[in-house]
């Protein structure tokens, strides 16, 4: 049977059509209300708070923690500080990403690590030698993100520490009206957000509090939907769905590297040994063959494919999940692996796997769309991402 | 200020969304752009001001409805701050305390037309394949410069050529009822659809908006197709509310022109446009100053951007003549309202979602009627037509924590109210409104903090717009499409050499659009200024 989350007695009531899906063995919503639209604009005009419970999260700690972290992930854990937050992928031998995640720096000794798949083992098996020990906090830490232009008045109303110090990708301990908690200055939106780690048995009154303070804010529980469509604008990839894990890819060809997962600035090829460095550093001499970019499709193709049909364009007001192949002069050179209709941008956008020599922004490229059954091309260009990019993220 | 040797390409008389959207386009070309505005900000009547310390109001017009998906692109408006919210539900108070609610959601709106008749549930689903079809038959229409049908010209048989053969593609059962839509009036048009008395009151309301016409008025029928474009284009989320108000389309696009270069000038109202040899030369500013231009485009109405810019020894006396009878009407008022607390309607008690969406008192069609009646005798109506809706509740911004802002709209306060309009009718017209209001909603006095009412006189007063009308002239049959404003200069071209209008009150006028400006700034480029 699947988990509820410790904010279950407090979502499950906003319900309103049952839509609940599955994340990591929990389920969460899809989204509260029969549409998503207004919980996706409550992210980008208001705030919107997400249950984001199901991530897996471990707690490393001892003298060797550092070590570990920096044997397994690309990133330089080594020269982070304490209250510190990196952005990370980690990979198998060959130098093929296994996950992504964030590391949060709690103390010298003391680290947080999320991640979308269970890591645990592997976590272990790097582990040989060292003095540190390994804890799955999944269940007993509960966690929300708060995301959106308002986020940061909402919170502080509440607590004690100055956030408009607490910068981009920064930690600090803090207390919510008397709870104990963690607020991190993160999210999976690209806009201003925090997030904020808490104890499982305080994650009740920990909601009441936020939707107590926030809602003369605009302050509104927010689902994956919404969630999908604003990570897409800012061009934030997803495990399983933009790429495979290289501990789940079946052929060689499903997996990626860093470089080719748009992620070259992450990888510490300075450092000392990682898990991987060996292959990166080869591919980093040799360069990567893909690139994962951002397509922009053009309105007036898209436009002109469906008025042969005698229809006015459709859009995906939901954010889809497939590969959808890419072209260039009739040729395939690559796929997309999710994309959206923004309600913000008003465009429609991609992200995509493609060859490097078609991967430098504004070049033109095609992408496959439906259009009343048939397979069609629509006109496209690769776009810098992030598509969006407020001031207010790290302002 | 100004540098008097400087020469500008185009100088647009009117910092309203229209002009902006011409000078942007203008900009976009190339060509120096300069913009004057009377008033101290820009936009027209798509303003937000502070009009109680803490409460933003978008002053008169609301919501945006139809500004065009190009000009969202072109001018990249999404990366001047432009964001629109949706607007989901409509919910009409009943006299006998229930409602009518259409939702979001398609399924959530047909259980609660189901509730009021089986009959009118399965047929609003036809009615809107209908209106879908009759919308994609009208849209092309927006987008292009209107055919003269009585010319001869190359390009306007052209026009009309590609127009026949597109209504002719329609088929007979569409072309039927485009006729209709053309012909009749909104009340004898749903009286063919539905049965249910508060649903078709609610959907000829706006068949009425900005006419000084009822809702058994024939012609109404068609401004009803208006909405249904919008909805075409409803995936592309066009409809909803600024984020800012309507305040933050004319600062988005005033972003976008002086991104391609154009200069804004707020404060700077134009006394007339300097005609020399029939040809426009530049404007002469109040304050005397003379800046020159190669054309000047204005963003006024017609009756101000050729019975006051220009002197009427430079204009054709028939287009005069066509100019002074051009309808303006202005039938609408607003009531902005800084609120406490939130109003509690009799038949939905509570918050809930339905505060987030327009509420339309239009109980039932006698009652639209009715309201229509008292105006047509030179009285604002006991019992008006409102569209009211709570933007801080979709956009809290619009006003101080845990308070709200209130806009009504209001239906019908005729221009030419017996004996004119005094602070005492005003006011009386505010106390109606809000009698009305507390029919439904009975704690809105205990919730007000603040009032601000405007009539069709306030809003002539400081935006300009004549006779307070909202659209820059009625959108009626006769002003439409190649009679907007006046039959053979209706493409934004006038008599006087370099002089160019751009306003609403050019096709195809109404609402936040953008057409008009865009249009017109086509004509500008193509003449090769």
């Amino acid at each position: 049977m699947l988990k509820h989350t410790p904010f279950y007695p407090r979502t499950a009531p906003l319900m309103e059509g049952q839509a609940w899906r599955r994340w990591a063995g929990y389920v969460v919503a899809s989204s509260y209300e029969l549409l998503h639209d207004r919980e996706y604009h409550a992210i980008r005009s208001s705030a919107a708070l997400l249950d984001v419970s199901p991530l897996y999260k471990y707690l490393i700690t001892g003298p060797d923690a550092e070590r570990l972290l920096d044997r397994v992930v690309i990133r330089n854990v080594g020269k982070s500080k304490v209250g510190q937050v990196l952005y990370t992928a980690w990979c198998d031998a060959a130098g093929k990403v296994i996950d992504d995640g964030t590391i949060s720096r709690l103390g010298e000794q003391t680290f947080r690590m999320t991640a979308a798949d269970p890591n645990i083992r592997w976590l272990h098996l790097n582990a040989t030698g060292l003095n540190v020990t390994i804890e799955d906090v999944s269940e007993s830490t509960a966690a929300l993100a708060l995301q959106g232009p308002n986020a940061r008045v909402i919170l502080q109303q509440l607590t004690d520490a100055d956030l408009t110090a607490l910068k981009y990708f920064r930690l600090t301990p803090a207390t919510i009206r008397g709870i104990p908690v963690t607020i991190s200055r993160t999210g999976y939106t690209g806009d201003l957000g925090y997030e904020i780690w808490v104890d499982a048995p305080n994650a009740l009154p920990l909601w009441d509090v936020l939707i107590e303070a926030g809602t003369p804010y605009g302050i509104t529980p927010c689902g994956i939907l919404a969630l999908d469509v604003a990570r897409l604008e800012a061009g934030l990839m997803l495990l399983e769905v933009d790429y495979i894990s290289a501990h789940r890819a079946l052929i060689e060809s499903q997996k990626s590297s860093p470089f080719e997962l748009n992620l070259g600035w992450a990888v510490s090829l300075d450092k000392a040994w990682f898990v991987g460095k060996a292959a990166l550093e080869e591919e980093a001499r040799r360069g990567a063959a893909w690139q994962f970019v951002g397509l922009e499709v053009e309105w007036d193709s898209l436009e002109r494919l469906y008025a042969a049909v005698g229809l006015p364009p459709r859009l995906p007001t939901v954010a889809w999940r497939t590969s959808v192949p890419v072209y260039s002069g009739g040729e395939q050179v690559g796929y997309a692996t999710s994309g959206c209709w923004s309600p913000l941008l008003k465009k429609y956008i991609a992200l995509a796997h493609v060859r490097s020599e078609v991967a430098r922004p504004g070049t033109p490229l095609a992408m496959e769309v439906t259009v009343e059954h048939r397979r069609k091309q629509a006109a496209a260009r690769v776009a810098k991402t992030p598509f969006f990019n407020p001031e207010r993220k790290r302002a | 200020m100004l540098k008097k040797a400087t020469r500008y390409d185009a100088i647009v008389i009117g910092g309203g969304h229209n002009g902006l959207v011409n000078a942007a386009y203008l900009a976009r070309a190339g060509k120096r752009v300069l913009v004057l505005e009377r008033r101290p900000r820009v936009g027209g009547a798509a303003v937000t001001e502070e009009v109680f310390p803490g409460f933003k109001f978008s002053m008169f017009s609301y919501v945006v409805s139809l500004l065009r998906p190009e000009i969202i692109r072109d001018l990249d408006l999404p990366g001047h701050g432009l964001h629109i919210l949706p607007l989901e539900s409509t919910v009409t108070p009943m006299l006998n305390g229930d409602y009518l609610a259409a939702w979001a959601d398609h399924d959530a709106t047909r259980r609660e037309l189901v509730r009021h008749s089986p009959r009118d549930a399965e047929a609003y689903d036809e009615y809107g394949r209908l209106m879908h079809h009759m919308a994609r038959a009208v849209k092309p229409i927006i987008s292009m410069v209107p055919p003269d049908p009585t010319s001869l010209s190359p390009r306007d048989l052209l026009g009309l050529l590609r127009l026949g053969k597109h209504f002719r593609g329609l088929g007979a059962e569409q072309f039927h009822a485009l006729f209709k839509l053309m012909t009749m009036s909104s009340a004898d048009f749903l009286d063919e659809w539905f049965e249910t008395d508060v649903l078709k009151a609610t959907k000829s309301a706006s068949g009425i908006i900005g006419t000084f016409l009822g809702p058994r008025s024939p012609g109404t029928a068609y401004v009803l197709l208006h909405h249904y474009m919008g909805e075409i284009d409803g995936v592309f989320r066009a409809w909803g509310f600024a984020k800012g108000g309507t305040g933050s389309v004319s600062e988005a696009i005033a972003s976008a022109a002086r991104n391609f270069g154009a200069e804004i000038h707020t404060d700077a109202p134009v006394a007339r446009v300097l005609v020399k040899g029939g040809r426009a030369t530049g404007v002469a500013l109040e304050n005397g100053e003379e800046i020159r231009a190669r054309v000047v485009v204005s963003g006024l109405d017609p009756r101000r951007t050729f019975l006051q810019l220009v002197e009427p020894n430079e204009l054709p006396g028939e287009f005069v003549d066509d100019i002074k009878r051009f309808k303006f009407r202005g039938s609408s008022g607003k009531v902005n309202l800084a609120l406490g607390a939130l109003p509690n309607f009799t038949c939905m008690p509570g918050n809930g979602p339905h505060l987030r969406g327009a509420v339309s008192i239009s109980p039932n069609l006698e009652y639209v009627e009715r309201a229509y009646d008292d105006a047509k005798y030179g009285e604002f109506s006991r019992q008006p037509y409102m569209d009211v809706v709570i933007p801080s509740l979709i956009d809290p911004g619009m006003a101080p924590p845990g308070k709200h802002v209130m806009s009504i709209f209001v239906q019908y306060a005729p221009y030419n109210l017996n004996g004119g309009w005094t602070d005492a009718k005003r006011e009386a017209f505010g106390d109606a409104v809000i009698d009305t209001i507390a029919q439904f909603a009975p704690n809105i006095r205990s919730c007000i903090l603040h009032r601000q009412v405007l009539t069709p006189a306030d809003i002539e007063r400081i935006t300009g717009l004549s006779e307070g009308n909202i659209f820059q002239g009625e959108l009626a049959l006769h002003q439409l499409f190649f009679l907007r404003p006046a039959p053979s200069w209706a493409k934004y071209r006038t008599p006087v050499r370099g002089f160019y209008q751009c306003g609403s009150g050019t096709h195809p006028g109404g609402g936040i659009m953008g057409a008009s400006g865009r249009l017109a700034a086509l004509a500008v480029l193509e003449d090769g200024v």
